[in-house]
């Protein structure tokens, strides 16, 4: 078991996330940077969609009653075990009574804690994900809290050399603080005017405080409209790029509704959602266009570098 | 003559399939027929399917398809020649409660309309809807369309708070909000049913392409519904044990 001595700003549990529902209205959640839950999760020796904790921008400060395997991922928010700063993307052993704490932000916005056998609540619609909107999955359907138990299985049957082994920064996403990001125009694109799409392609946006696992807010140079007619509602991809009239884009994320009704310039590839989700406000983003397959190689590219463990 | 379905990439983990631009049951019945026939025909890879007024979009695996493979698989889905557009569902029927503490904007409807709450209650169940997208929030059945006669635009304030059950009208559509949601529908009543629930596979009550007809119920009756249910749970619970 683990025991939450003190929350962090914003922790929940989360894995790969509930699909198979949107067509009900149920949304996916998961982990906002994915590919960084998946490395921690390969690190301890879970599957890549193990639950773990996605921890955001103050780490909590966490018990352990149960000794375990654990690796942190993605953001760097400073993590000492026991007093003693431990790096990232590293598999450690955490004796029964160690404490993991953090010292603060030095890095990106979300780091992971993947631990043997993962975070044990109960699974919802095939998702231990943390589903806010609805209020169920994860502890509760909420954030974590002082006095939290998070259930975890024992450590039985793990080689105890796993710890030591890690994950090489050249396998890792090009994480940035003002990166690039790529994305597929469309697939409402012709809804805006020429100049618009050009703004939207040259100018520079600035993630807003307004931002969170729902969507980030961002605002730069207005996207101007062609046509004044609004888009029927239609469902809605991660990373969905939407434009409401006042013309400052909205990157959908992870606990973005399932449909909605503002039309999409753009959508974020795959490949780059570790780097949004690793931008906190004040962070300046740019777009670049590319096409379906480029998109598609980058994403088979940074995928299948998740196997690159080094001993 | 008729105009193929247009073909968009949604980034490149989905696609968007556009079969119109309006919201009617016509094309919408594409929208659920393409849904029958891909359930048909799915190919390893394919994902989830979120169907929506007159659009679809659909989930891929990266690893596994490209968008032209995808793009390829849609097409050959949705020659109109292929598609079963005469299926339909049976009509499920909903109780409610009219008007009071459960539908406090039933008198605004009215006066809106120049017609009294009674009649708005006649008018609203004499039609059977057509459920054209489920989401919103979990479970929440938009559908349509509405005698004119009962046209209310939405709130210009939506409510915080919206209780389980609440049925709605916006502009031409009604709806039933199955969680205790923010909405900004005119609330005119509400349904003892449970619409959606955790435990339950598939967990809403309504998917895209039902059809609904409601049929009014006393305050009394909407009260045992609910003390059955309540029994039934403890009952249930009694049996655990």
């Amino acid at each position: 078991m683990i025991e939450v001595i003190k929350p962090g700003f914003f922790t929940t549990v989360q894995d790969n996330g509930r699909w198979g529902y949107q067509g009900y209205g149920v949304g996916v959640a998961g982990a906002m940077d994915n590919f960084a839950l998946s490395a921690a999760n390969l690190l301890v020796g879970n599957p890549e969609g193990t639950a773990g904790l996605e921890m955001t921008v103050l780490g909590p400060m966490l018990k352990f009653h149960t000794e375990t395997l654990l690796a942190i991922a993605g953001a760097d928010l400073d993590p000492y075990l026991d007093g003693k700063s431990i790096p990232n993307w590293t598999c450690h052993f955490a004796p029964t009574g160690s404490t993991l704490s953090f010292g603060g932000k030095k890095k990106g916005a979300r780091a992971y804690l993947a631990v043997f056998g993962g975070i044990d609540v109960p699974p919802v619609m095939g998702s231990r994900s943390t589903y806010l909107l609805g209020n169920f999955g994860g502890l509760e359907g909420r954030v974590l809290k002082s006095r939290d138990h998070l259930p975890i299985p024992l450590l039985v049957g793990t080689l105890p050399n796993l710890a030591g082994r890690f994950f090489p920064e050249k396998s890792r996403p090009p994480y940035a603080k003002n990166p690039t990001l790529r994305v597929v125009p469309g697939p409402f694109a012709d809804f805006f005017s020429e100049e618009g799409v050009k703004a939207f392609f040259s100018a520079e946006y600035t993630v807003t405080p307004q931002s969170d696992r729902m969507g980030y807010r961002l605002q730069g140079d207005p996207i101007k409209r062609k046509k004044p007619e609004e888009l029927i509602t239609c469902g809605l991809a991660n990373g969905t790029v939407q434009v409401p009239p006042d013309g400052q884009p909205i990157i959908l994320l992870a606990d973005r509704q399932t449909i909605g009704g503002y039309p999409i310039m753009a959508t974020l590839i795959q490949a780059d959602m570790p780097l949004i989700a690793q931008c906190v406000p004040g962070d300046k983003l740019r777009f670049a266009a590319v096409s379906t397959d480029k998109a598609r190689e980058a994403y088979l590219q940074l995928w299948s570098n998740l196997k690159n463990i080094c001993h | 003559m008729e105009v193929p379905p247009r073909i968009l990439p949604a980034g490149d983990q989905a696609i968007l399939i556009e079969f119109g631009v309006e919201i009617n049951p016509a094309v919408n019945r594409l929208v659920q027929a393409f849904v029958r026939n891909a359930g048909q025909h799915r190919i390893t890879g394919i994902g989830e399917l979120i169907p929506s007024y007159c659009t679809l979009l659909i989930y891929y695996d990266p690893f596994l398809l490209s968008f032209s493979q995808v793009e390829h698989w849609a097409r050959s889905l949705s020659g109109s020649d292929l598609l079963d557009t005469k299926t339909r569902p049976e009509v499920k029927e909903i109780p409610v409660v009219y008007g009071g503490l459960y539908g406090p904007d039933i008198e605004f409807v009215a006066r809106h309309n120049q017609i009294t709450a009674e009649e708005v209650v006649q008018l609203h169940t004499r039609e059977t809807y057509l459920v054209y997208v489920v989401g919103f929030s979990p479970g929440f059945a938009a559908m349509g369309t509405v005698p004119s006669k009962i046209k209310t635009p939405r709130l210009q304030t939506p409510r915080t708070k919206v209780p389980a059950g609440s049925v709605g009208i916006g502009g031409i559509q009604t709806g039933i909000y199955a969680v205790e949601s923010p909405g900004g529908w005119q609330l005119i009543g509400r349904t003892p049913l449970t619409l959606f629930h955790l435990n339950r596979n598939p967990p809403a009550y309504f998917q895209a392409g039902d059809y609904a007809r409601f049929y009014p119920i006393s305050q009394e009756e909407f009260g045992k519904r609910r003390r059955q249910k309540t029994e039934v749970r403890s009952q249930n619970k009694q049996g655990k044990k």
